[in-house]
């Protein structure tokens, strides 16, 4: 019988399924950080419950950490109580931890590929929703709530429901100044932030395949803005020379057994879809949201629409103080943020700083330039970006997940707007009453160096 | 928190606003908490909405109009989208809800509303304009939602609607049982299964 990737993987993981109820299935890795994993270890504890596989589980602060000063004790004491809790809890039952100042430290979902822990084949869980970035490895990755984590800490199993599958399908050429970002962005416009809940999907076509991991993880970490459980790609031989030589990665004849297994993880010619969807890459251009949901984005030159007259549209727009019917074009922004799990990697900071090169900063625009982890960190430097950004004006701060939901102290201002990289415009999202237009990091450069919304394509 | 769900009629909360995401069930700043407190989260339920940025009550939000009450929220389509925090549903558990009402739920906080014994009934869109029509006109007018028969019922005009449940979800929901008290129950098979698969 023809399979889908998501069948295979799924399937290869069911442990059994309960009547008339959800499937047990087995999970490979289980990522914790700070916020969404206390409760779940003090449930463990109240049932007297060792961690059954400690081996698969991997803990990590990336929330509440501050972007600057990571040496010095977090200032916040509630803060701090978070991280050392997972600090203490990982201690108690056995479990790897990358604390603070860790070079393995950084954002959960940027960390688990870039160290080779996630790899094609894997189911893959965290307590956070953008867990389904790692789908682009080719894995089956989802987003669970804390009730959840304690589920896979006590047993290595999840009960779920197995859900719908969608292939969504992008051909064609992204054209100048499109990114991986702008994909997402133009998808849920498209889709809306509840056009895909209840599947689960696999993207295809030649935009998705000529795409880096870089850009793939961008595309995946986005699919639960459309609703979706989880997103994923087929691995193929950018997958394999991205994975190949990373820390723990297979090695030597393991290797080679883990490549040809990994070959076989893609669906099948006949296979069939729940849904499938297509786009095609000429359509899109520089995206950029205006609205307080992910799904109410726009190309940059275009009109924010005119034809909504619901409640929850009004509302929205009167947070922003947008009109509708208006162009962003011109429009003051005050802050600036690059990072993230969705953009916080090596090829967004080498597209921001393409831009910004030779360019400076606009006077009255605050950036917080965010690396995803410690590695991001050494890379950029590696390749001197961070000499170019400096003499631009910028700084590179710390990594952590810094003002995509300011959890530590990057918050923007009541009012002020931000032009972020992150995956979130929901108000208060980046700090009570602060207005964030989502965008990808040419973007946010293009804003960055002339402190207004402009379409990047004219600085290229 | 595990409480034993049967039938429960009550007078309802009304949001008729779409895609209200996790963020505004609970802001990312109370996530901080290490422990499960209920009332801690239950106070910050809709946090941004109930209170002015000054702290004073936004006396226009429907959680403070004192019209309105009871253990049933009802909300419009796409409730629970974004955040995977459980947070949301130890908010909506915290306040006293026991079943939110909505055309569509985003599948994580589903899943965190039924592990917190909290019940999410899907009914049609009709369904629900009729809902909001109703308390809208009579704020006293009570819904009765039966688990055991999977029934919604809009007391004012009689009309009920069957809802959708899987039959362990509703044994647990019924039993006071939770996806680990079954887990921990089965290891065997897991490790079984391990022999075999890993």
């Amino acid at each position: 019988m023809a399979n889908t990737l998501f069948d295979k993987i799924w399937d290869a993981h069911v442990v059994q399924k309960v009547e008339d109820g959800p499937t047990q299935l087995y999970i490979d890795r289980l990522y914790c950080h700070e916020v969404t994993s206390p409760q779940a270890f003090a449930g463990l504890r109240a049932r007297g419950v060792k961690v059954f596989r400690p081996d698969r589980v991997y803990c990590m602060p990336d929330h509440n950490t501050p972007t600057h000063d990571q040496d010095k004790p977090i200032e916040d004491p509630v803060s701090k109580a978070q991280v050392d809790a997972l600090a203490k809890n990982a201690k108690e039952f056995g479990l790897a931890h990358f604390g603070m100042m860790d070079k393995r430290n950084g954002i959960i979902h940027v960390v688990g590929p870039e160290r080779g822990l996630t790899l094609p084949g894997m189911t893959i869980v965290c307590g956070d929703s953008h867990t389904s970035t790692h789908g682009a490895m080719g894995a089956v990755a989802f987003g669970i709530g804390t009730s959840e984590v304690e589920m896979v800490l006590a047993s290595q199993c999840i009960l779920q429901s197995r859900p719908k599958t969608m292939r969504i399908t992008i051909d064609g050429e992204l054209g100048k100044g499109v990114t991986a970002k702008d994909m997402a962005l133009y998808m849920m416009s498209k889709m809306t932030t509840s056009g895909a809940t209840g599947y689960f999907v696999e993207y295809a076509g030649s935009a998705v395949r000529g795409l880096s991991m870089e850009g793939r993880l961008t595309l995946c970490n986005l699919s639960i803005e459309m609703g979706a459980r989880g997103g994923m790609v087929a691995p193929d031989e950018v997958t394999f020379e991205y994975i190949k030589g990373r820390e723990h990665a297979p090695k030597g004849a393991d290797w080679d057994k883990a490549v040809a297994y990994w070959k076989t993880l893609k669906s099948d010619d006949t296979a069939v879809f729940d849904k499938e969807v297509r786009f095609d890459a000429a359509d899109i251009q520089p995206m950029i949201t205006y609205g307080t949901n992910p799904g109410m984005g726009m190309g940059i030159t275009e009109y924010i629409p005119s034809d909504d007259q619901s409640v929850s549209f009004k509302k929205s727009l009167e947070y922003m103080d947008f009109h509708s019917g208006e162009s962003l074009l011109g429009k003051k922004i005050d802050y600036v943020f690059l990072g993230a799990c969705t953009n916080g990697r090596i090829e967004d900071f080498r597209a921001f700083t393409s831009l910004v090169k030779g360019r400076k900063k606009a006077d009255h625009v605050t950036a917080w330039l965010v690396p995803g982890s410690w590695m991001v960190d050494a890379q950029i430097r590696e390749e001197g970006l961070d000499k170019i950004l400096e003499e631009a004006g910028f700084a590179i701060r710390q990594p952590g997940c810094s003002a995509c939901l300011a959890m530590n102290d990057d918050k923007i201002p009541a009012g002020k707007y931000s032009v972020s990289t992150s995956n979130r415009n929901f108000e208060g999202r980046q700090g009570p009453g602060a207005r964030t237009l989502l965008a990808s990091p040419l973007v946010a450069a293009a804003a960055a160096v002339t402190g207004v919304i402009t379409d990047p394509r004219e600085l290229m | 928190m595990k409480q034993k769900f049967n039938i429960i009629t009550s007078t309802c909360v009304p949001l008729p606003l779409e895609n209200v995401d996790t963020d505004q069930i609970i802001p990312a700043r109370f996530l901080k908490a290490t422990t499960r407190e209920e009332k801690f989260f239950g106070d910050n339920l809709f946090r941004d909405w109930r209170y002015n940025p000054d702290g004073s009550l936004n006396k226009d939000f429907v959680l403070n109009n004192p019209i309105y009450g009871g253990q049933i929220l009802v909300a419009g389509k796409n409730f629970g989208s974004g955040s995977s925090r459980e947070h949301a549903a130890w908010a909506i558990a915290g306040y006293g809800f026991r079943v939110v009402v909505s055309s569509f739920f985003a599948d994580i906080h589903k899943n965190n509303e039924l592990n917190n014994f909290v019940l999410p009934v899907v009914v049609s869109e009709e369904f629900l304009k009729e809902l909001f029509d109703s308390i809208h006109a009579d704020p006293k007018m009570e819904v009765e939602v039966n688990l055991p028969e999977q029934t919604i019922t809009n007391k004012a005009t009689g009309k009920s609607e069957h809802f959708e449940i899987n039959a362990y979800k509703k044994h647990c929901l019924m039993n006071g049982l939770d996806d680990i008290d079954f887990l921990l129950t089965n290891k065997d098979k897991i490790e079984a299964w391990e022999k075999v698969s890993r």
